[in-house]
């Protein structure tokens, strides 16, 4: 009886979990794939091919705009590894009670704010009548009003400035669990700063940035926002060129196409990461 | 580097300046977003006007304020509405999902694990074009079946709530399962042998245990839902959202108004982010 009953229970838990899974994550991906491999060839009327890969290999524009979007994500997520490491050790390893906490939500706040009005203070920040451009101005370094919006440089920044807390988030978690006591270690048995560095604390702190890095790597890869508004008109990001497709164009196919490689590229850094560092999903995302 | 090993001030001072230069990065674009929005210029940038309160109460043209400018009151209220519903949806399936994660032993756990974690590495623009497509291909073969319109499946605000709840939801189980993994069986066996059926232990025992996590899940859900763009962008209909109305004045150029609803939103996001902190670090 009990049995019969904690089974309907088992069943009654899984409807939600199979119900939003199917639907709206399986189905759509599954829908996606047929339309990126159908080719219009009449009004209402498709052919099965591989026409619209094509279009995107023969194309220079497309393929160029995927490799650059790709290596500047790499690079933003160098750059925020970096960036983010030493503050990430400072929390962890330099302070003690209020201040880690003070310091922590201090890297916090702007997470919890939109993107939208992270890139829209960067925009006042950086345009040619904006606050760096003055300041510079007013210091005498430049004679003139400089543009600094709309490059590839100012991209960046607003891309590392939106990802670098999820690197710091994780970096804090790992390094926390560190005892200081294996960094005394290092220093008596004569090692010194940048080898207990190699040796020590980056195999621990390994965890973390596997999973900081994908998740700024799939962050950059998949952002709208920062390229479109920092970049200009002429800022080429893929996510721009599959929003084109769909909403100005109306070539869904050919957008389907687009986003299908985009999810492959990141899928397939995602996998090569999790390979590397010989890691598995559920330890790197589900904590 | 650590605090009980000596090292040459030099280091430690150029570590400390560094740590400093880093956190005026971070503060540098919120202030000067919050500062503009008391500048008395129609344009958010130098020079400096003066003060004025115009950009939140003002109501004559150009200094149209936030309070009396209807296209931004109203899409704060669609947010409001998509928000609500967003955070009800991903903390109901993702309370289910986490007793399902956390107390059963079933064929294909591991699997279904996974694919719960799927939407954390999907980027969003996918997740909307996905979604858009299959329900619009939907639409289009039930109305070529029936002769009927099903328009909750255009472009609108049912496809982005949707859109939304796809990804959300995995953070809110993954919030109430690790408070879950924490819960003590036996408190539940207690209530058992005392009489409680299985409904009952878990609604009076249980649920009031996960209660600060589901709190939690739900004001993170707001919150990752009010600021959600690239989901929302391919999904919208002509009720457009907060943060879409934005972009779109952003885009053609704005007078500070938009400093000042921003400023809104950096208090209210600020403020409902530290409360949900408190909350579940002052129950734990």
């Amino acid at each position: 009886m009990t049995s019969d009953k904690s089974k309907l229970g088992f069943y009654l838990l899984l409807a939600p979990l199979l119900l939003w899974l199917v639907v709206l994550i399986i189905l759509p991906h599954i829908g996606l794939f047929f339309v990126s491999i159908s080719e219009k060839v009449g009004v209402r009327e498709y052919e099965t091919g591989l026409g619209n890969y094509a279009v995107f290999f023969n194309e220079p524009l497309y393929w160029r705009t995927f490799a650059r979007t790709a290596i500047m994500s790499i690079s933003t997520t160098a750059l925020t590894l970096i960036l983010g490491f030493p503050i990430a050790y400072y929390i962890a390893k330099m302070t003690r009670g209020r201040t880690k906490t003070t310091l922590f939500l201090m890297c916090l706040i702007p997470f919890w704010v939109s993107e939208l009005v992270r890139t829209f203070g960067w925009m006042i920040l950086l345009r040619e009548t904006g606050i760096i451009s003055n300041a510079l101005q007013s210091i005498g370094l430049i004679s003139g009003p400089v543009e600094f919006l709309y490059n590839d440089a100012a991209i960046m920044v607003g891309l590392v400035y939106t990802s670098i807390l999820f690197m710091i988030v994780p970096l804090v978690t790992t390094l926390d669990s560190l005892d200081d006591s294996m960094i005394e270690a290092g220093y008596d048995l004569g090692g010194n700063g940048v080898s207990i560095l190699r040796e020590i604390i980056i195999p621990h702190a390994m965890p973390g940035i596997v999973s900081g890095c994908i998740v700024v790597f799939m962050l950059s890869l998949g952002n709208y926002l920062t390229p479109i508004l920092l970049g200009g008109k002429d800022s080429l990001w893929f996510t721009g060129l599959i929003y084109t497709q769909f909403i100005t164009r109306f070539n869904w196919e050919l957008g389907s196409a687009f986003g299908f490689l985009l999810l492959a590229l990141s899928s397939g850094i995602v996998f090569l990461g999790l390979k590397l560092s010989r890691q598995t999903l559920t330890e790197t995302m589900g904590r | 580097m650590i605090p009980t090993v000596p090292q040459s001030n030099v280091l430690k001072w150029s570590y400390r300046a560094y740590v400093t230069l880093f956190f005026v990065y971070l503060a540098l674009p919120l202030s000067v977003v919050c500062a503009f929005a008391f500048n008395d210029s129609v344009f958010p940038s130098l020079p400096w006007e003066g003060f004025t309160m115009a950009w939140f109460f003002g109501d004559e043209a150009p200094f149209i304020g936030v309070f009396h400018e209807r296209s931004i009151l109203r899409s704060i209220g669609t947010s409001a509405f998509v928000a609500i519903w967003v955070a009800g949806l991903a903390v109901f399936v993702g309370t289910c999902n986490a007793f399902l994660f956390v107390r059963h032993n079933f064929r294909g756990r591991g699997f279904l694990y996974i694919l719960m974690l799927l939407p954390l590495i999907i980027p969003g623009v996918i997740l909307g074009i996905s979604i858009l497509v299959f329900s619009s291909t939907v639409a289009n073969t039930l109305e070529d079946a029936t002769g009927l319109w099903f328009d909750g499946l255009r472009p609108g605000l049912i496809l982005v709530i949707l859109g939304q709840f796809s990804f959300i939801t995995t953070f809110a189980t993954l919030v109430i399962s690790a408070r879950l993994q924490k819960f003590d069986l036996s408190l539940e066996e207690a209530a058992l042998n005392l009489g409680a059926t299985k409904w009952g232990a878990v609604r009076q025992v249980t649920l009031p245990f996960l209660l600060p996590a589901i709190v939690g899940a739900g004001v993170v859900s707001i919150l990752m839902s009010f600021e959600n763009f690239n989901t929302t962008l391919m999904l919208v209909g002509s009720d457009s959202p907060l943060t879409i109305t934005m972009f779109d004045k952003l885009k053609h150029g704005s007078t500070p108004v938009l400093n000042a609803v921003s400023l809104l939103l950096i208090i209210c996001s600020a403020g409902l982010g530290l409360i949900s902190l408190l909350f579940q670090r002052g129950k734990s």
